[in-house]
C-alpha cells in the first residue's frame, strides 16, 4: 500500500496500491489478501473482460436488444465485489456485469435482462444477494438503505453496496439515500464508479465539487480511488465494509476509471467522447496494468495467463450458446406476477391475450371461431 | 375514523412484530393527523419512527426494508405531497414482484391522506388516485367509514402486494356505532351497497360516499330512491357488485372528488358500458371536481360535488 501519490486526475487524496512502476512493493497483509486472491482477482477481471465483450458481440448479432458494456471498469466492479462477504448485499444499476460474475450469478441468466427475456433477468436476487438491474438512474440507492436499515433493525451484520455512476449523483435519490444512511447509521457503501461520461454529459458538467466530498456533508467518510487499480478498490471496499460492519457507518467510494466503450450499444461515443482522452485512458486499461504488475512480481507466469484467457473464451462461448439458445417465455408470464393472486379484470385480459397468442399460432383457430 | 386507524396500526403492529410504521412526524408528534399517536411509545422507535422529509427515500427505502423481510407501513403526510415519491413507487414497488418472477413480494402500504373539503392550503386537498390506479402492480383502497377503514387497512398490511392506502381526510373525525373486530378483516376488492334504491345507483368512494348518502337522502324526500354502492377498492374493482347494482336500477352516476378527465370515473363507466350496457336506461353521469387545479379552500365548496350537483345529474338520468 502506498500513500497517494501525485496524481493525474483531478482530484487530490486518490488512493492507489499498485505502483506505476511493475516492481513494486505491496504489503498484501496490509490489504487482507493472500497470493492466490490476486491471482482470483485476475481471473474474475479477465473472465469480466471476455464476457463483456461477447455481450456487446452479441447485441451486434441481434441476440440482445441492448448492452451498456463496461470495458474499461473491471477492477473497479471486481475489486469492490470481491471485497464483500457472501451475506452481504449488492444493489447494482445496470452496467455491473463484473459484479454479478463475481457473485456467481450465471451470465445467461442475467443477460435475459437484455434480451429482453425478462425484466429482472431470470435470476434469483435473494440466492445471490445481488439486486436487478435498476434502469432509472440511482433509483436503488434507496433499496440499498431501506435494505440496510432493515438488516441494522434485525441485528444482521450485513453490508449492503450500491452501484451507480457520476450522472446519477445528480439524482435526488441520491442525496436522500446518502442522508437517510447516515441518520439511521445504515450499513451502506455508496459505490460511484465515476467513468467520467453519462451518456454524452461529461463529468465536469455534472458536478462542480468532487463526487467523494460530497460525503463529508452528510456526514460520513468519503474515499477517492483510482477506479483503474484493483488492489486499491478492493482495499478501500474492505475498510469501508468494516466500517459499515462496525457501527453502522456508511461510506462513499468515488472509483475514478472510464468509460471505454459507448453508454449502450445504442449510442455512438465517438461523437463526444475526445479520441486522446480515450487513447490516454487506454493506456490505463485496469486488466493490462494489473497483469502487469502480476507478471512483474513473479505472482503469475505466462502459463497462467493463458489458462484464464483459455478459460475466459470457454466461459463466454458457454454464454454465448445459452444466450442464443433461449426463446422468450410463454405470454402468460405477462400476466402472472402482478399480483401474488391475479384480480378478476386482469384475468379476463390475460385470457384474451392468451386467445389471440393459441390464434396467432394457428391462423385457422381465429377462422374456425369466426 | 382517525381512531380505528390507529388501532388498525396498533393491531398490526402488535400481532406481527415485522410490521413498521415510518413517516414524517409519525413518532412522537403521533402525525398531523394523529393517525399514529401513541404508537411509538407503545411499540419503540425501532418500529414506529420518524424519517428525514424526503418522500422518494420513504418510498424506495420502505421498498428496501420489505425486501430485509418487514412490513412497512409508509405515511405520506398529504396527498400533495406524495409526488416526488412516485418514481419509486411506480418503477419500484409496484413492479418488483413482477420483475423477480414472483420471488420476492413488497407487502408496502402507503398511506396518504387525500382529498379536500378541510378549507386547507394548496397541496393539502388533492385527490390522487387515478395515478395509482393507472399503475399495474398496485392495489388501491379508499374506504369511507370508520370500520372500513380499520379492517381495510388491516387488510392492507397484510397483503402480500403494495397497496395505496387513501383516507378521506374531511372523514378523519366522523364517527361510526359497531365493533372494531379484528378477526374479521375485510378483504381488499369487495364494494359494498350502503343503501339500496331502485331509481339510480350512485357509485363513490371516501369522502363522497357521505356525500352521496345525504344526496339519497335528499332525493327520497323528492320520491327518487337511489342506491349508493361504495366502491372501497378502487384496485381491484368489484367488478361485479358494480354490474350487479347497475343491473338493478339501470341508471347510474359516478361521483369522486378529483377532475373530470381520465379521473377513475372514466374507468367506472367504462367498465358499466361493457358489463351492463344492455341494462342502461340513460347514459351514467360522472359529478367530479372541475379540470382545474384544486382551487383555494375559499372557493372549493364550487368545485366538490355537491349535494345539488348530484341531484342535479340523477334528475338528468332518471329523466332521460
Amino acid at each position: 500500500m502506498t500513500p497517494a501519490e501525485p496524481s493525474e486526475e483531478p482530484q487530490d487524496a486518490l488512493l492507489r496500491v499498485l505502483p506505476s512502476a511493475t516492481a513494486g512493493e505491496v504489503d498484501l497483509e496490509a490489504l487482507g489478501l493472500k497470493e492466490e486472491d490476486l491471482r482470483e482477482l485476475y481471473r474474475l477481471m479477465a473472465l469480466t473482460r471476455r464476457a463483456d465483450l461477447e455481450a456487446t458481440a452479441l447485441q451486434r448479432q441481434g441476440e440482445l436488444a441492448v448492452y451498456p458494456p463496461l470495458i474499461g471498469q473491471e477492477a473497479a466492479q471486481v475489486g469492490s465485489a470481491f471485497a464483500l462477504r457472501e451475506s452481504d448485499w449488492i444493489f447494482p444499476s445496470y452496467r455491473e456485469l463484473g459484479a454479478a460474475l463475481v457473485r456467481g450469478v450465471d451470465l445467461v441468466e442475467y443477460l435475459h435482462f437484455y434480451r429482453a427475456t425478462w425484466h429482472g433477468g431470470t435470476y434469483d436476487a435473494r440466492e445471490h444477494r445481488f439486486g436487478y438491474v435498476s434502469v432509472p438512474v440511482g433509483s436503488q440507492i434507496l433499496h440499498a438503505v431501506g435494505y440496510a436499515m432493515g438488516a441494522r433493525l434485525d441485528g444482521d451484520p450485513i453490508v449492503a453496496l450500491t452501484y451507480f455512476g457520476d450522472g446519477a449523483t445528480s439524482e435526488g435519490d441520491f442525496h436522500e439515500g446518502c442522508n437517510f444512511a447516515a441518520v439511521f447509521r445504515a450499513p451502506v457503501i455508496f459505490f460511484c464508479q465515476n467513468n467520467q461520461w453519462a451518456i454524452s454529459v461529461p463529468v465536469s458538467a455534472q458536478t462542480v465539487a468532487p463526487i467523494w466530498k460530497k460525503a463529508e456533508a452528510y456526514g460520513f467518510p468519503g474515499v477517492c480511488v483510482d477506479g483503474n487499480d484493483v488492489l486499491a478498490v478492493h482495499l478501500a471496499t474492505r475498510e469501508a465494509a468494516a466500517r459499515a460492519r462496525e457501527d453502522g457507518t456508511p461510506t462513499l467510494i468515488e472509483a475514478v476509471t472510464y468509460r471505454l466503450g459507448p453508454h449502450s450499444t445504442a449510442d455512438d461515443a465517438s461523437r463526444y467522447q475526445p479520441g486522446e482522452e480515450v487513447e490516454s485512458w487506454k493506456a490505463r486499461d485496469p486488466l493490462v496494468r494489473y497483469r502487469a504488475w502480476l507478471e512483474g512480481s513473479g505472482l503469475v507466469d505466462q502459463a497462467f495467463v493463458d489458462e484464464v484467457e483459455g478459460e475466459a473464451k470457454s466461459f463466454a462461448a458457454e454464454m454465448r450458446a445459452g444466450v442464443i439458445g433461449s426463446g422468450p417465455r410463454p405470454v402468460e408470464e405477462m400476466f402472472r406476477w402482478v399480483f401474488e393472486d391475479i384480480p378478476p379484470h386482469l384475468a379476463r385480459q390475460r385470457d384474451e391475450a392468451l386467445r389471440f397468442a393459441a390464434e396467432a399460432e394457428d391462423p385457422e383457430a381465429g377462422i374456425r371461431r369466426a | 375514523m382517525v381512531k380505528a386507524l390507529n388501532e388498525a396500526l396498533r393491531r398490526s403492529l402488535s400481532e406481527d412484530d415485522r410490521t413498521l410504521v415510518l413517516g414524517e412526524d409519525v413518532g412522537k408528534l403521533g402525525g398531523v393527523f394523529r393517525v399514529t399517536e401513541g404508537l411509538q411509545a407503545e411499540f419503540g422507535d425501532k418500529r414506529v419512527f420518524d424519517t428525514p422529509l424526503a418522500e422518494a427515500a420513504i418510498a424506495g427505502v420502505s421498498l428496501g426494508l420489505a425486501l430485509a423481510g418487514w412490513r412497512p407501513v409508509a405515511e405520506m403526510q398529504f396527498d400533495g405531497f406524495s409526488y416526488p415519491a412516485l418514481d419509486q413507487v411506480i418503477s419500484h414497488v409496484a413492479k418488483y414482484r413482477y420483475r423477480s418472477r414472483g420471488r420476492q413480494t413488497v407487502p408496502i402500504v402507503i398511506r396518504i391522506p387525500f382529498a379536500g373539503g378541510i378549507g386547507a392550503a394548496e397541496h393539502h386537498s388533492e385527490s390522487p388516485e387515478a395515478y395509482y390506479a393507472h399503475t399495474a402492480g398496485l392495489k388501491v383502497v379508499a374506504p369511507s367509514t370508520p370500520i372500513d377503514a380499520h379492517d381495510l387497512l388491516r387488510a392492507s398490511i397484510a397483503d402480500p402486494d403494495p397497496v395505496i392506502f387513501f383516507e378521506p381526510k374531511s372523514r378523519y373525525w366522523s364517527k361510526e356505532e359497531g365493533d372494531l373486530d379484528g378477526a374479521s378483516a375485510l378483504p381488499i376488492g369487495k364494494a359494498r351497497v350502503l343503501r339500496e334504491g331502485s331509481d339510480c345507483t350512485v357509485i363513490a368512494y371516501g369522502a363522497m360516499v357521505a356525500r352521496s348518502l345525504a344526496a339519497a337522502r335528499a332525493a327520497a324526500a323528492r320520491g327518487t330512491e337511489l342506491e349508493v354502492l361504495d366502491l372501497r377498492t378502487l384496485v381491484p374493482l368489484d367488478l361485479d357488485a358494480l354490474a350487479a347494482s347497475v343491473r338493478r336500477t339501470g341508471r347510474a352516476v359516478v361521483v369522486h372528488e378529483a377532475p373530470l378527465t381520465a379521473g377513475f370515473g372514466a374507468e367506472v363507466v367504462a367498465r358499466l358500458m361493457e358489463d351492463a350496457f344492455d341494462c342502461l336506461e340513460a347514459p351514467v353521469l360522472r359529478v367530479t371536481g372541475y379540470d382545474t387545479p384544486y382551487p383555494p379552500a375559499t372557493i372549493e365548496s364550487h368545485y366538490l360535488p355537491s349535494i345539488e350537483r348530484i341531484l342535479d345529474a340523477v334528475d338528468r338520468v332518471t329523466n332521460y
